[in-house]
């Protein structure tokens, strides 16, 4: 591979592990180069070479004993725990048993056979479909490494000893590398193996150590001193960067700390105007795994989990366990908040194999989504039986798409009551009253909101279809892109009725789509009434900020307002000035 | 050759119920809870057994979350050392 030119900034994208942005000059950690070779030892040497494995194991769990005691103090007991397990494994007697025997049968020096032995067990787990167990193959390695370190009598180099402020990149790194880090010394770290679950990724997190990780073959990338930009909050690795390139990762930088003293202060506070109007703010998500950050970032459940990353990652329908298990996850994760599964918003050719390739001129008018589910009836019920069965704790809600009228919603209803009768019939709980939504985003739906909203527990916008259903604007569409405009006096007024139908009828309605991260709208939102807000986790604390400077009486006037202009223009130059008035110029319209 | 031990094979059959699975924690408190006992303890997950007292025998069963494992034990305090185990998958090894 050619190294980059340097005046060209080439950017590494690997996984987020541990956020912030640091800049400053890489320094290269080889462990890897360590080889151990097979070497014959005499039948007379055979007692030495023993004891030498066995003092070697005592040295080193003394070693892994004393990083666990420095985690326990600087971090907390819990995380201390997992160098328990590496002393377990140091202490495993059937590993230590099949190394002494082979020391013995086939006359080899310890630490040849050590890693031969640690090898097999490390291959079965490489085997294993459970990424979290991969990932304790670090871990095993980890404890390996270092008793080799010790058998070969070559001291550890740890990073405490490391003193000017650089960035470390290494192919690898252990939980006991990480727990000697100087914050002031290492900035931060790169490591082309690990996942985000990795217990390397957790610690960094813990410590405030910004580290991205799994970036495949970056330190081959990378020479010793060069100067590096490590995002950790976006999982990325810039070298060589350029003058501008520099710039403006120092304002990122400088951003990202400004919102994270923000957030920790606003993490806690509820989303409630000065006046005491509560509002609910959640995430969007579209992984189980999304929720920690969701949470991280002041989330209160989460407003719309999009199951369709489940089948949109492989080739064949997920089962019904397998969606079980993602559902649940969430739920607990969230737990005693509340999750929201929105049915698989899909074209039907991906339910049913035997429909084949579908050619549809207008696939955003075909047959998707709940179409496509009432016609499946029996797949339909595979996923709300995963649905029902992960409510059990009473914090999942339903909620169907792309209801376009109330006979649609009520069929959907009877096959949830099926799958509900399954259920009981196999005994298996589940929340009996689980709440009932749908997502108002074809126009019809806003239209015919008191209807619907009789028939069901709540209602949650989708502006980014309803803006595309109203205007009859595919915004995949560049040439037309322009006329996407969520400002459009015609969509503002279907938001208002579908509000005020849901609240007419006694339910709640929130929003989901785009506009619920857009600062401009959020007074507006408020005023129209609406009761909860879902966005994407990073934009929660902005909209919090906005939610607790307004005034719900305040707020309703202006809603009112807005909602009497007649032009894009117009809603666009009000809000704009209004939020100027608020809070000063520096913020732009997102949804132009 | 002494006598056979008056001892028979004790069984359980449960279901993995913390989250994660039986990974590395889990892992170390079942060897942890196994190494208390005389008794030969080993799991078995479909067809791999483990030895219940090592480490790294155990985190290879790959126990994932519902999936099912058979508690065995044949040894002095054999009842024991089952019902000590199953109470640590039924507690979910202390999650949450």
């Amino acid at each position: 591979m050619k190294k980059p030119n340097k005046q060209v900034c080439v950017i590494y994208r690997g996984i987020p592990a541990s956020p912030g942005v640091v800049i400053a000059k890489a320094f290269l950690l080889d462990r890897e180069s360590i080889q151990v070779t097979k070497e014959k030892i005499e039948e007379n040497e055979v007692t030495k070479e023993i004891l030498k494995f066995k003092k070697a194991l005592s040295d080193t769990k003394e070693e892994v004993l004393k990083i666990k005691e420095k985690v326990a103090k600087r971090i907390d007991p819990d995380h201390a725990k997992i160098f328990e397990a590496q002393v377990m494994i140091l202490e495993d007697g059937l590993i230590n048993d099949a190394v002494i025997e082979k020391i013995k049968q086939e006359k080899s020096n310890a630490e040849f056979v050590y890693r031969k032995v640690i090898e097999q067990t490390i291959t079965t787990l490489s085997a294993s479909k459970d990424e979290y167990l991969r990932e304790r193959i670090m871990d095993i390695n980890a404890v390996a490494n270092r008793l080799i370190y010790n058998l070969l009598g070559i001291k550890h180099l740890t990073l405490e000893s490391i003193n000017s402020p650089v960035i470390l990149v290494a192919k690898s790194l252990s939980p006991g590398d990480v727990v000697h880090m100087k914050k002031e010394s290492i900035l931060g770290f790169a490591t082309d193996m690990g996942g985000g679950t990795s217990h390397v990724a957790l610690l960094a997190k813990s410590m405030g150590i910004p580290a991205v990780v799994g970036l495949k073959n970056f330190f081959d990338h990378i020479q010793d001193k060069q100067n590096i930009i490590l995002d950790g909050t976006k999982g990325e690795v810039v070298i060589c960067p350029d003058e501008q390139t520099l710039k403006e990762y120092e304002k990122r930088k400088k951003y990202i700390l400004q919102k994270t003293v923000e957030l920790s202060e606003l993490k806690s506070l509820p989303a409630e105007t000065s006046d005491g109007r509560r509002i609910e703010l959640s995430a969007n998500i579209e992984l189980p795994l999304d929720v920690d950050s969701a949470i991280e970032y002041g989330a209160e459940g989460v407003g719309l989990f999009r199951t369709e990353y489940l089948y949109i990652a492989r080739a064949d329908f997920p089962t019904e366990e397998e969606q079980y298990k993602a559902y649940s996850e969430v739920a607990q994760k969230v737990y005693p908040e509340s999750v929201i599964l929105r049915t698989f918003d899909l074209g039907g050719d991906k339910f049913d194999r035997h429909t084949g390739d579908l050619y549809e001129t207008n696939p955003f008018l075909g047959w998707r989504a709940i179409r496509a589910c009432l016609d499946l009836p029996e797949m339909f019920k595979i996923q709300l039986r995963a649905m029902l069965k992960a409510s059990a704790k009473k914090n999942v809600k339903i909620m169907f798409p792309m209801i376009s009228e109330v006979g649609e919603l009520k069929r959907a209803k009877a096959i949830l009551n099926e799958a509900k009768e399954e259920l009981r019939r196999k005994k298996i709980p589940f929340d009996e009253d689980i709440p009932v939504g749908i997502m108002v985003e074809i126009p019809s739906a806003a239209l015919a909101g008191d209807a619907l909203a009789k028939e069901c527990d709540f209602f949650s916008i989708g502006t980014n279809d309803l803006i595309q259903y109203t205007l009859a604007v595919d915004r995949g569409n560049e040439k037309i892109a322009y006329l996407f405009q969520g400002f459009h006096p015609a969509v503002l007024k279907l938001i208002k009725q579908t509000i005020d139908a849901a609240h007419n009828n006694g339910i709640w309605a929130g929003l989901c789509g785009e506009m619920a991260a857009d600062p401009l709208a959020t007074p507006m939102l408020v005023g129209m009434g609406v009761d909860e807000l879902s966005t994407s986790a990073m934009a929660i604390p902005e909209i919090k900020k906005i939610i607790r400077s307004i005034e719900f009486e305040d707020a309703k006037k202006h809603a009112q307002e807005v909602l009497k202009l007649s032009t894009i223009e117009d809603v666009k130059k009000f809000l704009t000035e209004d939020y100027a008035k608020r809070f000063g110029k520096e913020n732009k319209n997102k949804l132009t | 050759m002494l006598a056979k031990k008056d001892s028979v094979l004790v069984e359980k059959k449960i279901q993995v119920v913390n989250k994660l699975g039986l990974h590395a924690r889990p892992a170390a408190m079942l060897v942890q809870k196994a190494s208390k006992f005389k008794s030969d303890i080993k799991l078995q997950k479909e067809d791999i057994e483990a030895n219940a007292k090592s480490i790294l025998s155990v985190m290879m069963l790959a126990a994932e979350v519902e999936s099912f494992v058979i508690i065995k034990a044949e040894g002095e305090d054999e009842e024991q050392a089952v019902e000590a185990i199953a109470k640590l998958f039924e507690e979910r090894f202390g999650e949450e």
